[in-house]
């Protein structure tokens, strides 16, 4: 084999393919992660579309593959074969280049983003530094968007969600600002920006920040949380596109394939701030209670709960079939269905091979590479769990919560989260003071 | 505990095809800065700001200068330009893309900026030996560490801009208050 | 390939500074020459760093961090004088505004 491939492999020590200096390995990373990233957007899509309909006591796609299982792709199919209307007036250039700016900042937040301690792209130093800037690019996105339409309702709601964009920004900033001071009440008062720097501060002060200096840490998070909604216009602070008001905003003009790259862009913004949030506040890759209780039978019940997570959605589907009517009509979506809950249910059973193997292989060889793998997996499980947590509340906003009209939202984000953000970063100062 | 944690594998990067990124971001940047200059749509010369700032950005991060690169996306392309397309947006009248794009002054402007142009060369050509040839390697992990000693002091005594830091915040609160002060239709 | 010295960098300023003080000199559009005014603060940015890195201190890196926020709050008052004047007299020509009085 190549000795730009092995020689990441073979390394002792754990480190990023960028600190390694690894371009091949990082750019396997970089794909990965873009293949993730968009097999979870179309999750999400799914998982919105069935979990809306279910708060409404309605039941959502049931029919393109059971329970609806195949509609992001019958969607995905549909859009790239919908006819690419560009308006006459529009601003051809511009027109063609708005999706992408607003796709690619919200990717290449992805490059910071840690899974483990190992598993990220790169570690820059600068980490939360680069995710506040690049995120901020995707107000570009959307104000080029809603110019380049050349119509009235995209450009009032390219403005509107652009002044919102930029002024939750502000709040966000001052959140992240009193996360990155609790990283350094250590013991040698050296802060750190960068992401796995911060999983590793909360690891070695022993608490996960959103608990630390209690409610200082709860009200920076709730803050961040609050921020990072309107930061992706979603609800209840989607005035600028939702269809009652404004014909969908900023996207109105768009058909097919370029409003598709729209809720792609959206989506991977709301994964990539959710991952922010979990790494600055909720312990990053951590299983809940590392150092308490870290006894090896501790460290083996829980790296079983990815097996089990599974082998529950097997059982989940398993349920699905046997309630399923024997019609003939159904046989084929039972059929389906059978499949898919085989399938988890194989996956379940790959990773508790995975941890037993990890287990016993601990007992002979410190750092051996299966258990190298278990951990791997493990990091890489505790960190989607968590996220995935995120992505169920984004939904549950969205079903229960009614829209802010758009002079109210802007009051809450200058004269309510700003205020209160800055009380709490000169708290925390003066406590973290305090304490030392 | 997990071995799998090691404490600390951050290692300083260097700069990896120095001369290809160099040439593609100067390049960028160069390119950028000719159609800011030239387009005759506003909004096309502020997306090719954008362009030359990221660029800049990414000559910042060959520089050693990781903590300037961040403050520039955040605040040059993040802010600024987007504050630059608000009021292209708000002021953008049909007729200004059918107008000339030079003023009346554009020979005399295009004359000074030669000879400008001269003196930087014959500055540049004259003055290249006082360089000291060298390129000091400056560490990438500490970069923001030592920025803040710089700008907040450390251990009880100021740095030494801690003062122009304070001043520079009442810098932007005077910016601030101009700008909403003018910007009203009634004071 | 002769290795990258700072001289590269000081060209590569030098030249931006050059089309920024043109499109200060030429345009008519009074955006664009605030925007060719960010392009001229970016070289003296870029020189400063450039040569930070040849001392091996980081004076030049603070300082143009200052710049920064300078260029920030000129843009932002410069672009509140251009608003209020559009708001009477309806243009963003140079050529047009030229009158301290009307």
């Amino acid at each position: 084999m190549p000795n730009f491939i092995m020689s990441y492999l073979n390394s002792k020590d754990a480190i990023t393919p960028g600190a390694a200096g690894s371009q091949f390995w990082a750019l396997i990373y970089v794909f990965v992660i873009f293949t993730g990233v968009s097999v979870a957007v179309m999750a999400m899509n799914w998982l919105e579309r069935k979990a809306l309909a279910h708060f409404q006591i309605r039941l959502g796609p049931m029919r393109v593959g059971p329970h609806g299982l195949l509609q992001p792709i019958a969607d995905a199919i549909k859009l790239m074969l919908k006819e690419d209307i560009i308006p006459a007036e529009a601003d051809q250039f511009v027109f063609w280049v708005a999706p992408m700016i607003g796709l690619l900042a919200a990717f290449a937040v992805y490059t910071v983003i840690p899974f483990g301690p190992s598993q990220a792209v790169s570690d820059m130093n600068i980490g939360i530094l680069f995710m506040l800037g690049v995120s901020s690019l995707g107000v570009l996105g959307i104000v080029v968007a809603g110019w380049a339409s050349n119509s009235h309702y995209p450009l009032i709601g390219a403005l509107r969600s652009s002044a919102q964009m930029v002024s939750y920004e502000v709040a966000m900033g001052l959140a992240v600002v009193s996360a990155i001071l609790m990283t350094s009440m250590n013991a040698s008062g050296t802060g750190t920006l960068s992401m796995i720097g911060f999983v590793r501060a909360q690891q070695e002060q022993g608490v996960w920040f959103i608990f630390k200096f209690f409610p200082l840490g709860l009200i920076a998070f709730v803050i961040f949380a609050i921020a990072m909604v309107a930061e992706t216009n979603r609800a209840p602070f989607d005035m600028a596109e939702a269809e009652s008001e404004l014909t969908a905003g900023y996207h109105t003009e768009y058909s097919g394939l370029r409003w598709s790259l729209f809720m792609l862009a959206e989506y991977a913004a709301m994964i990539a701030v959710s991952s922010i949030a979990v790494t600055l506040w909720l312990g990053g890759w951590m299983r809940p209670f590392p150092n308490l209780l870290n006894a090896r039978t501790w460290d083996f019940i829980f790296s079983l709960f990815p097996a089990l997570t599974f082998f529950g959605l097997a059982a989940i589907g398993i349920v699905g079939v046997v309630r399923m009517s024997s019609h003939s009509f159904f046989r084929i979506q039972r059929i389906g269905l059978a499949v898919f809950a085989a399938v988890l249910g194989f996956i379940a059973l790959l990773l508790l091979v995975i941890a037993v193997a990890g287990r016993s292989a601990d007992a002979n060889v410190a750092a051996s590479s299966a258990s190298r793998f278990r951990e791997g997996i493990d990091y890489v499980y505790w960190f989607v769990l968590k996220v995935a947590v995120f992505m169920y509340l984004f939904i549950w906003y969205r079903a229960t919560w009614p829209r802010y009209r758009f002079d109210r939202l802007m009051r809450v984000g200058w004269k309510v989260l700003l205020p209160i953000s800055l009380g709490v970063l000169i708290v925390t100062a003066i406590v973290g003071v305090i304490v030392s | 505990m997990n071995p799998g944690l090691n404490p600390g594998m951050v290692r300083d990067m260097a700069p990896v095809a120095t001369p290809f990124f160099f040439y593609l971001l100067a390049g960028l940047a160069v390119a950028g800065g000719v159609l800011v200059i030239t387009r005759r749509n506003a909004v096309h010369s502020a997306l090719a700001l954008i362009v030359t700032l990221l660029a800049v950005a990414g000559l910042y991060l060959m520089l050693f200068a990781p903590f300037v690169a961040g403050v520039q996306i955040i605040v040059y392309a993040g802010g600024i330009m987007v504050l630059f397309l608000f009021v292209i947006m708000l002021v953008n009248i049909e007729r200004s893309s059918k107008d000339r794009r030079f003023n009346r002054m554009w020979p005399v402007g295009l004359a000074a900026a030669c000879a400008l142009l001269a003196l930087f060369v014959s500055a540049f050509v004259k003055g290249k030996a006082l360089f000291p040839d060298r390129m000091m390697s400056l560490p990438e992990s500490s970069n923001t560490q030592q920025i803040a000693t710089m700008l907040y002091g450390e251990a009880g005594k100021m740095g030494p801009y801690t003062f122009a830091f304070e001043i520079a915040s009442l810098l932007l609160l005077v910016a601030i208050l101009g700008a909403v002060i003018m910007t009203k239709k009634k004071i | 390939m002769v290795p990258i010295t700072t001289f590269h960098y000081l060209v590569i300023a030098a030249a931006l500074f050059v089309l920024g003080v043109i499109g200060v000199l030429t345009r008519r559009n009074v955006v664009i020459v605030l925007m060719s005014i960010e392009l001229i603060l970016n070289a003296v940015n870029l020189n400063l760093v450039a040569f930070s890195r040849m001392w091996g201190n980081l004076h030049g890196q603070v300082f143009a961090i200052f710049v920064t926020v300078d260029a920030a709050a000129e843009a932002a008052v410069g672009l509140g004088i251009l608003i209020a004047f559009f708001r009477n007299r309806e243009t963003i020509n140079v050529d047009e505004i030229d009158l301290l009085k009307w």
